[in-house]
Parts: C-alpha cells; structure tokens; sequence
C-alpha cells in the first residue's frame, strides 16, 4: 500500500492503494467516480478512457502510480455543468444507445478536438479507433464530433 | 377528434398521490380477480401507471428493462401521447419488478412495444378520461366540451382552461371509466415525433445508470472463477495465498444451480470458486493468485469436431426432422434444368455486452434485496427463490439501466449467483465478471452450417428449393418463411447436435444467420436465371401473393414486396452503374417487420469499404422516428461486424478467444460512411425494430462482394476469405 496525491477533475486527493492499482478502480472505488467504464481490463475497447494531462489515456491498464502530478480529468470534470460541446452534440445526435461506452467515446473525442480542433476523417477513425461502440452508434459518433468541431 | 373504441382488457385503479394529485395504477384487484377464475399469481393483463401531481408533473413509470433499445423513452411516449400531455412536463422512472402491476416486464424478442402497444394508450387516455370529468364537474360543463392539448383542458366556449395539475387531486377521486377510446393514428401528436433519450444527459455526463455503478453502505465486491472448458470440473484449489492478500474477505467454492430449473437458467458452469473482498482491483489480484486444477468429464470438444459433426449431420439421413414439405421436391429436383447448390456457415459468437455480467444482492435471512441489469426479472425471481430457497415473495429486483444486452441478459446465471454469494455472506455484495469470465461462459449463438439447393428449369424459373440446417443445440431453419409458399417442389430439413457448449439466443436467433445465406443463396440463383436480383425476389412475392404454396408460411408478401420497391427506387437501383462502386441487395422478414437493403461498396488495396447502406423498413408505426434509426442503424453495423470479423473458437473444450485482443468487433474505420433509413408509412400497428435491420445485411454484404470480386462470401467471418483474395483497387 502506498498513498498518492492524485490531482482529479481540479480537486486534489489522497488514496491508498497498491502501486499497480489501475487508475480506473482508483476512480471507480476509492473515489465512487462511476462515469468512467469497466469494460475489458485490457486497454481494449476504450470504455475506461480518460484525461491524464492532455492525453487519452485508457485508465484500466495505467497504474495509479504513473499519473504523479499530471492532472486527471473524467467525464465528470469535462466540463462544470455538462455542456461541453461534445456532451450537447451527443445530445443532439441522441446519439447513445445502451450508453455504456459513451463517457469512454466522449473522452476520446475531447482529446482529439483539443489537439486537432478541425478534424478530418481519417483524423477521426484514428483517435476513435480504440473505441468500441457495442450497439454500432459509430456514425453519430462521428457526427456528433463534427457537430461539436463546428464541422457540421 | 375521430376515436376508436378498444376493448379494455385491464381494470385500473386510481387513487390519491401523498401530497395531492392523481395515481393511477392497473391492478386486478384480488376480489375481482378470483371472480374472473383468474391464478392467484403468476402474470396477468396489467401495465403502467402514472402520477400527476398538483404542480402539473407527469411521472410515467417505465416498467420494461431497458438495454439500449431506447423503450425508457419511447414507450413513456406512447403514455403521454394518448394523455395529450406536454411531453416537456414528463419524468420518467424506471420501474422494479412487479408482476401484481406490470405485464410481461422483459426485454426480448423485439415485443416490447408490440406487447405494449394497446395498454400502455389505455394507461394514457384513461388518465385523460378522469382528468376531463374532473375539469367538467369544476367547470360545470359536459365533458364533451372540453378539449385536451400539452397537459391543458380547454372549454373553447367560455375560454376557461385548467391544467392537468390543477384537476389532477379531483381526478383520483373520479370513477375509473371502461372502455375509454384510443386515438386514431391521425391523431398523434407525440408518437411519431422524434424524442430525445430520456437518459442522454446522464449518460453523457458520466451519471451511476448502470448495475455495475451500484454502490451500497457495507458492500462487498465478489468476482469467481468458472471451469476454463466445457465439460470441465474443478479438481483441486489452492487458496491459502490468494486468501491472505491484502482485502480479501473470503474465498469458497459455490453451487449456483437452479433447482427449478426454467429456459432462462443457462449456465454451463454453476460451480465457481468465488473471492470476496473490498475493492475490485485486490479481489481481481486475488482471483489471479488462486491455484486451481481442472479436470474433464469426457473428451473435450473441439471446433473441428462440430465442424466434422455438423457436416456428417448435412451430409447424413439421421435426426433430421422435415419442417416442411411441398409438393415433390425429389422429382422436381431429379427433372429440373439446372441445380445450384451450396453451404453456409457462421461461428459461435459472444454477446459481449460492454457492461460485463454483474449483479447486486443482499439476502438476509429469509429477504432478499437485488439490483442490477437483467431482461428477465421476473424469471430471476423465481431462479433465486429456487436457487436460495427463499420466498418468491420476499425478493425484490431493482432494474438499472444496461451496458447492452444483445439476448445475453435473458439468462441470469450471474444474478443467482450474486444471490447465493450473498447468502452465504450474509452482506450486500455486488457481483463483477471480467471481460474473460464474460467471453469464455458460454450462452453463445450457436454455430450453424446450412446447405441450400436450387433447382431452375430450362426458362430459368425456380422450381424446386430446399434447405437443411444444422446447428450446435438448434438448427437455423425456419421452415415457414420465405422462399415457402412461393416455390412448387420445397423441402426444409432441421437437425442439431448436442454439445457441453451452452448456447442462447442472441440479438435476432437464428435469423442473424439464416437470413444472409439465404439471401446471399437466392442472388446466386437469380444471376444462374440471368435475372435481376431484385426482380428475382418480387417475382416470388407475386408467386405467393397469387397463387400460395401451401398455407401457411409466415410472411405477407405484398409488405416483404413493399419494402424491396422502395429500396430499390431510393437506392437508385435501376439507374446507371458507378464505376468502381457494387451494389448488393437483400430484403428479410423476423419480428413481424421487413427490412430490404442495398449495400454499396468500393475495393481498396486492403478490402472492401462500406461506402451506404440504404434500408427500407415496414415495422408498422414509428413511435419515436430518430431513436427508430438509430436502432436500424445499429442493428446495420452489428450485423456487419459479425459477419465480417467475429468468431468464436473451442479448441481442447476451451474458447481461444478471452478478450478483444483476440476476440474482434467492428470498429468506427471499419463501419459504413452512410446509413439512410426509410419507413413505410401505414398507420399498421408497431412492430418488432430492435432486431430486425441485423439479419439481412450479410447478405447484402455478401451480394456486394460478389459482384466487386466473383467471389462468394459463404464462411463467417468474412474477413478470413476476404484476406486470402488477392489485394484489388
């Protein structure tokens, strides 16, 4: 057991946990951070994604002891009140199905518009790529970024 | 307003809200139902209820679970719509289980709304009813004075209104009237209007909807362990390390099996060690750490065995049953002109819900609380009963809402199992399954091998049809549908082999395969005619329409007929070829709606890319038009991705496949750039739409490819044919 100061949606806070804890049960049960999904344990499918600084990263293979001082943003903390642009597009598009990959999807997709605020496709398939959609939402997602790129 | 008079089929029962306001619930009362001969238990004609509170809000209790097929939003509608409620002024919450108030409160089949339909606008227009007699008494005017529109009633003469709110107290006290009329489907004024997923700003903001969110004062996290391999039984276990790590509870071996056993009990292994403790990463740790030894009860099967065993079963006269026969096929066959033949198959394939198995339980004594995400609550009550020997009685089940279903979570194994843990914890527990237990427990589809023969005669006329499929623990064949009745000399044949390999329904049964072999088949039958595949098929559904084969095959042809001619109108059909661009077409019918799609695709140095897919689709009414296409659309993409890139392998009992690492689902590069959906408008009462738009699109898959390369697409997954072509564009 080890404590870390881990730095989450702006708040800073103390957990003890082993150091090959990954980040996503970090959330998940020290923290009751629900939003962010369980959905391989793999780095698979995308459902566990996260901000750790700038960068997407997929919580449930990155231990609790590599994030230090870079700050943790979930889908709660995308943004105060749940008006990113994203979250108003997925609206928009009504995109969810069962919903369960979404906050995965959306955090992948924020990362992305952050980096490259206008998109193309290609640019799409590859930031996207290494999330999996199990009820086939994948051209709403698409739409939805583009919407919230103000591509469309 | 022009209304129609439905014979009601329920007794309801109003009566005041705390605080004031209307409850409106539907109820046999116990007196009435003994007078009416009906069991004093088990499922009756009930539905919905509703409350109206004074400040006007509406509370529509959705009793149906929900796994993505959007009816948390879209049968609330329906509610609201024969309300004339302002759909703004509507909350809608998630009911439990409650077989005294709800009928049929399961997710399967696409029959929720089917099922729904006519109780649910009774719940609405009733409500309405006693909201109008109590606004006319108020007002001192006959009721057929006043009008309903957004939650308000209006006495056009004098101009007076009063809100649903206002009248909602009066209302609960107003005896519940019989026989009230529907709306006309005119008339609607909510169905049919695109509503947004009463859940969408939960989910995109990240709130606790799912059972895995479930968090409780004192719970416990189990996860277990079950047999690497069918037929498969524990041996020995060495828990003594596992045990001492750091948050762990207890470690013990469970029987999770059902005495009473029902359909819905699925469970290839109902022994599993079980590690409980308090976070889920060391109760992961500790489950890593167990030493366990496996043994086999006989030889363990294998992939290549039902393989080998499915194809002696084509190839063989034993166990196979005749579905259906016309007229002479062996004759017909013996004279025709020219016979075409050929064999399909398809996988095992996974669910994979993205939301793992998981449950909540908390038995205590003789009560049991549970929670969770599950199709079938009230078959997993009494599962639990059995399982626990508790009184069906003294268990409750919460619904969540699901990370998916796909038919996985009709089978609540994992459920009953969270139940049995918690017995013996005598704590609340929440069950987790990891993405390997997941994938490697069984309840799959089952892997299916089909062989079609096609006889022509020498004008290239289809005289003679026949179909054997075979499958693990099922054949494919649905001896009633499509091509029967439209073909003189048919034979339909089913067989199985039984297997350790549980098997269970899974999004659209049987049909998910049937559906793409047979119309891949038929293309290659048509192009054998040297006919269009288009004008192929309505051939056939003028051949039914006219003169039926037999009677009863299950379709109406001039609906299947419907849906091929607007597909092939908006697609363009007809109109002159792109070059480089291949077009396939398919049209299938399963529950009670038709689907006709044309799939477009270019070649690239890598394989194919789904450029549209264009799909008619006749479900009758539409309740909520958006919500409806993206469930066609889904269903689109997961029928692709299936035929294309999923399968799952048994080699020495056990699966290959654990993961998505080796276990592959389409993903966004690998999707159709377009979609474009369109309904038959025919005010026909709704049908099934969660399943329907997956079966035929392998075939139109297939038809494409064919036409791109010569090549046809008969073995899934189709990507393991498609690699060994040699590269194009």
């Amino acid at each position: 057991m080890a404590r870390y100061d881990i730095t989450v949606n702006g708040t800073t806070r103390q957990v003890e946990a082993s150091s090959s804890t990954p980040l996503l049960w970090v959330l998940r049960d020290h923290l009751k951070l629900l939003g962010t999904k369980f959905g391989c344990g793999i780095a698979q499918c995308g459902a566990c994604t996260v901000h750790v600084g700038d960068q997407a990263i997929r919580s449930c293979s990155f231990p609790v002891a590599a994030v230090g001082t870079q700050p943790v943003t979930t889908i709660e903390g995308l943004s105060a009140s749940g008006d990113h642009p994203l979250q108003q597009a997925w609206i928009e598009h009504d995109v969810p199905q069962c919903g369960y990959c979404q906050a995965g999807q959306i955090m992948s997709a924020a990362a992305l518009l952050q980096a490259t605020p206008a998109p193309t496709d290609d640019d799409i398939d590859q930031a996207m790529e290494g999330n999996i959609c199990r009820c086939g939402t994948y051209l709403r997602i698409r739409a939805a970024i583009k919407t919230a790129a103000g591509m469309g | 307003m022009a209304k129609h008079s439905v014979s009601r089929r329920s007794f309801l029962k109003a009566s005041a809200l705390a605080g004031g306001g209307l409850v409106l619930g539907f109820s046999l009362a116990p007196k009435l139902r003994e007078a009416a001969g009906a069991p004093s238990s088990g499922t009756h004609d009930i539905n919905a209820y509703l409350t109206i509170s004074t400040d006007g809000q509406i509370t529509i209790y959705s009793a149906n679970p929900e796994i993505g097929q959007n009816v948390k939003t879209s049968m609330p509608m329906i509610v609201a719509d024969e309300l004339d409620a302002d759909w703004s002024q509507v909350r809608v919450v998630q009911a439990g289980l409650d077989t005294s108030k709800y009928r049929r409160q399961l997710a399967g089949g696409s029959q929720s709304i089917r099922q729904g339909w006519q109780t649910l606008r009774q719940a609405g227009a009733t409500a309405r009813q006693m909201l109008i007699e109590a606004a006319a008494n108020r007002l001192g005017v006959p009721t057929a004075e006043l009008t309903t529109a957004g939650g308000i009633i209006t006495h056009q003469a004098s101009g007076r209104t009063l809100t649903y709110g206002e009248v909602a107290q009066q209302a609960a006290s107003v005896p519940v009237p019989n026989d009230v009329p529907l709306k006309q489907a005119g008339d609607f004024s909510i169905i049919g209007t695109s509503r947004r997923n009463v859940d969408a700003r939960g989910i995109v903001t990240g709130a606790p909807l799912f059972g895995i969110d479930i968090e409780r004062e004192g719970m416990l996290i189990a996860m277990i362990e079950h047999a690497p391999g069918f037929g498969m039984r524990l041996r020995s276990m060495a828990a003594e390390a596992a045990r001492a790590m750091p948050g762990i509870t207890d470690i013990f071996i469970i029987d999770a099996s059902v005495p009473e056993r029902q359909w819905s009990d699925v469970n290839a292994f109902t022994e599993k060690v079980v590690v409980v403790g308090t976070s889920t990463w060391e109760v992961l740790q500790a489950k890593r750490a167990l030493v366990l030894e496996w043994e086999s009860d006989g030889t363990p099967e294998s992939t290549e065995m039902h393989e080998a065993q499915l194809t002696g079963l084509l190839d063989g006269d034993s166990n196979v049953q005749v579905g259906r026969r016309d007229g002479d096929p062996e004759t017909a066959f013996a004279q025709a002109a020219r016979i075409i033949e050929r064999t399909y198959s398809a996988p095992l394939l996974a669910h994979n819900t993205l939301e793992p198995m998981n449950f909540f339980a908390h038995v205590q004594g003789n009560r049991a609380e549970l929670a969770g995400p599950v199709q079938t609550p009230a078959s997993l009550r009494r599962s639990v009963a059995s399982a626990c020997d508790l009184p069906e009685e003294n268990i409750s089940i919460d619904l969540t809402r699901m990370g998916g279903g796909f038919g996985r979570r009709l089978y609540g194994n994992f459920a009953v199992e969270a139940a049995v843990i918690s017995q013996r914890m005598q704590a609340p527990i929440k069950l987790l399954y990891t993405r390997e237990d997941d994938l490697t427990q069984g309840t799959y589809r089952p892997s299916y091998k089909v062989r079609y023969r096609a006889g022509l005669d020498e004008n290239g006329n289809l005289v003679a049809f026949a179909v054997r499929g075979a499958g693990i623990n099922e054949s494919p064949v649905f001896a009633n549908r499509f091509p029967a009745g439209a073909v003189d000399h048919y034979l339909a044949e089913l067989v199985f082999m039984d297997s350790d390999v549980t098997t269970g329904a899974w999004r659209a049964p049987r049909s998910n395969f049937i559906a793409g072999a047979e119309q891949s088949f038929l293309d290659e039958v048509a192009r054998a005619a040297g006919k269009d595949p288009i004008d192929f098929r309505l051939a056939l559904f003028e051949r039914a329409m006219a003169r039926p084969v037999g009677d009863d095959h299950d379709y109406e042809a001039a609906r299947f007929a419907g849906v091929l001619k607007l597909v092939r109108e908006r697609s363009g059909w007809d109109g002159a070829s792109v070059p480089g661009l291949y077009r396939g077409v398919s049209v299938y019918y399963c529950h009670n709606s038709y689907v006709a799609q044309v799939l477009d695709l270019t070649m690239s140095a890598s394989g194919p890319i789904i450029e549209k897919v264009w799909c008619a689709i006749d479900c009758g009414i539409v309740i909520n038009p958006d919500a409806a296409r993206n469930q066609v659309e889904g269903g689109i993409v997961d029928g692709i991705g299936h035929a294309m890139y999923s399968g799952l392998t048994i080699a020495d009992g056990r699966p290959e496949q654990t993961n998505f690492h080796t276990y592959r689902l389409i993903r966004m590069n690998e999707a159709p750039r377009a979609i474009e959906t369109f309904f038959v408008d025919n005010g026909i009462d709704p049908t099934g739409l969660g399943e329907p738009s997956l079966p035929p699109v392998s075939g139109a898959l297939a038809n494409a490819y064919f036409e791109a390369t010569g090549t046809r697409l008969s073995t899934q997954p189709f990507i393991q044919t498609i690699e060994q072509q040699p590269p194009q564009g």
